[in-house]
């Protein structure tokens, strides 16, 4: 945190930078006011917005009035929640009642939800001070939010790079003291990617966990909503709100959700951490690997027994991805036809054309890319040879962490096997752009969770450490890493903008 | 494998995607970059193993009630052409 001492020695700091937890402490005790705390954080937005782009549109006086209810709580001494006037922001895939979500893509540029999505019930529930929606690759497909038919984030880190994506904007929001933290989605790595890249905090739970009621579907058997804070606890806290069954997403299951803070304090001394060998590859940037190491290093001084595993089928699993995701997206997107909402083309001589018109105009290049990638693979004569046979290799995924979670409590990788890289750099080659998730699209095949969290610096940018659990253990993946950060305080170190 | 022209050209009709000459060509290319990439998994033997499962997960189901929604005019007032309470399109034939 910044803190400059005044002439009088009195400590000034900027409330957008607190944590969830010590702005909480200070809300509950009156020292500072929700309406104060939303006022840093619209007026740190209007300043790095010109930089950064994370947001798509902002809500100021709409959230200033949320607040204002919170702090008439607070004046009467009323108790309030954890996540009550706290200031965030949602990935603008995640539908709004009566607010544009756009998804970033020119076919919903103007489309106004008649619901909320159920985490966004949630945490209205909960007291959220809402603040706007951010950037991301449209309909959440890329790794740079560079695919936003608006607008290309930048890494606040380095203004040249990109935040990663596809949940760019949320984590370059949080990287940037914009808000106290932020949801985005996670279909092969668009919530960790990001988090790495920006220098933040960022989990996809267990598939199941989080209700996608309202979430513009991408890949439905991959989708999972998670959280973007800027310490490990503080995800504990908005996983707390947002998990549990929806009677609305058959997937969520009905599962008792506990509080995931209560194991964050207990010590590493019984967990036994296993380091996939796979996921040390050749082509791996070196400070890359060296950081990761030391992470390790680190979580072995902490008392946690560290063995080497084997995840024989990680090799296949970027070809899985790129064969499953696009067979769904092309099933998902088909809902996108110009007839019932959204963009629609104008001078179309029948049905049919009226179809491919809107959807050739309304659809940027790799949505495109894509849907026809997923038709391929699902039409006659290559279902069999593609589909199917990724689905049957899907299946030596899963029994490979299967394994691995008998002999160990949790994995640990990288995230990304780079920092950062320049805007433009990947674009034209949309090969290379996917394999910079060569790690994180094996966690959403087997649908386990995985945590992203800073674990140091490579060329001045944050490089991620990946702590992979087994099928709903977000209580050992968030206790590691909490004692991880706890040890390094890498989050302490914020990005100079 | 290379596609051809034509195959893109099948596809974006099955997509129902509009394309131009330009386009076809970037995709054929780009398609099959992606598809070269894709086939390395015919090296993985797949033998006697059943559909994947993902996370434990059991089907679930629940009573077909009906419920009153009660907001039909403002899903109706979405579309981009609509009247007198119903969606408009395009006529199928010409």
């Amino acid at each position: 945190m910044r803190e400059d001492k005044g002439d009088f020695g009195i400590t000034f700091m900027d409330l957008n930078e607190l944590t969830i937890r010590e702005a909480h402490a200070k809300l509950q005790s009156g020292e500072i006011f929700a309406t104060e705390l939303t006022q840093a954080c619209l007026r740190r937005i209007e300043k790095i917005e010109p930089k950064i782009k994370a947001f798509l549109r902002t809500r100021g006086p709409e959230a200033m009035a949320e607040a204002e209810k919170v702090d008439l709580k607070i004046r009467t001494g009323e108790k309030i929640g954890i996540l009550e006037g706290i200031p965030m922001a949602l990935k603008d895939n995640l539908c709004t009642a009566g607010i544009i979500t756009s998804s970033a893509s020119k076919m919903l540029e103007n489309y106004l939800p008649p619901y909320d999505a159920t985490v966004v019930a949630k945490l209205k529930k909960a007291g959220a001070v809402f603040l706007g929606k951010t950037n991301l690759d449209e309909f959440a497909m890329g790794s740079s939010t560079e695919n936003s038919a608006f607008q290309a984030t930048h890494n606040p880190w380095n203004l040249d790079c990109v935040p990663g994506g596809s949940s760019g904007g949320s984590a370059a929001a949080v990287a940037a003291d914009g808000c106290l933290y932020a949801l985005g989605s996670d279909t092969g790595g668009s919530i960790r990617q990001p988090a790495s890249f920006c220098g933040v905090v960022g989990l996809k739970p267990t598939y199941g966990r989080v209700s996608r009621y309202g979430l513009h579907a991408m890949a439905s058997s991959l989708d999972q909503i998670g959280p973007i804070t800027k310490t490990v606890e503080d995800c504990a806290l908005v996983l707390n709100a947002i998990s549990g069954e929806d009677s609305r997403d058959a997937t969520a299951e009905a599962r008792t959700v506990p509080d995931y803070t209560e194991f964050l304090s207990k010590n590493l001394r019984d967990l036994k951490i296993g380091v996939p060998q796979e996921y040390f590859i050749d082509g791996m940037e070196p400070e890359v690997r060296e950081a990761v190491e030391k992470a390790i290093a680190r979580l072995k001084a902490l008392g946690a027994k560290i063995v080497p595993v084997n995840l024989p089928y990680t090799k296949y699993a970027l070809a899985i991805y790129y064969i499953l995701q696009p067979a769904e997206v092309s099933a998902n997107l088909a809902r996108y036809d110009g007839i019932r909402y959204g963009y629609a083309a104008s001078g179309a001589k029948n049905l049919r054309d009226h179809y491919a018109k809107t959807r050739g105009k309304g659809f940027g290049a790799e949505v495109r890319r894509r849907i026809m990638l997923g038709t391929y693979v699902l039409s006659a004569g290559y279902y069999d040879a593609y589909y199917k046979k990724a689905q049957r290799t899907r299946a030596f995924v899963i029994r490979d962490f299967e394994k691995a979670f008998q002999k160990v409590d949790l994995l640990v990788s990288p995230v990304s096997p780079t920092v950062a890289f320049k805007i433009g750099e990947k674009t034209e080659d949309p090969l290379t752009m996917y394999l910079s998730d060569i790690f994180t699209v094996p966690i959403n095949i087997a649908g386990v969770p995985a945590l992203s969290l800073p674990c140091g610096f490579a060329n001045d940018l944050p490089v991620g450490l990946q702590i992979i659990g087994p099928w709903w253990g977000e209580e050992q993946i968030l206790q590691a890493g909490y004692q991880y950060e706890r040890a390094e305080e890498w989050y302490k170190i914020k990005c100079k903008i | 494998m290379k596609l051809t022209k034509k195959q893109v050209e099948h596809i974006a009709d099955l997509s129902r995607l509009a394309t131009d000459e330009k386009e076809k060509a970037r995709f054929a290319n780009e398609l099959s970059a992606i598809l070269d990439y894709v086939s390395q998994l015919n090296q993985a033997d797949t033998e006697n193993i059943a559909a994947t499962k993902v996370a434990g997960l059991i089907n679930k189901t629940r009573e077909d009630r009906v419920e009153k929604f009660g907001r039909e005019n403002d899903l109706i007032a979405m579309a981009p052409e609509h009247q007198g309470g119903c969606v408009k399109t395009k006529a199928i034939l010409e």
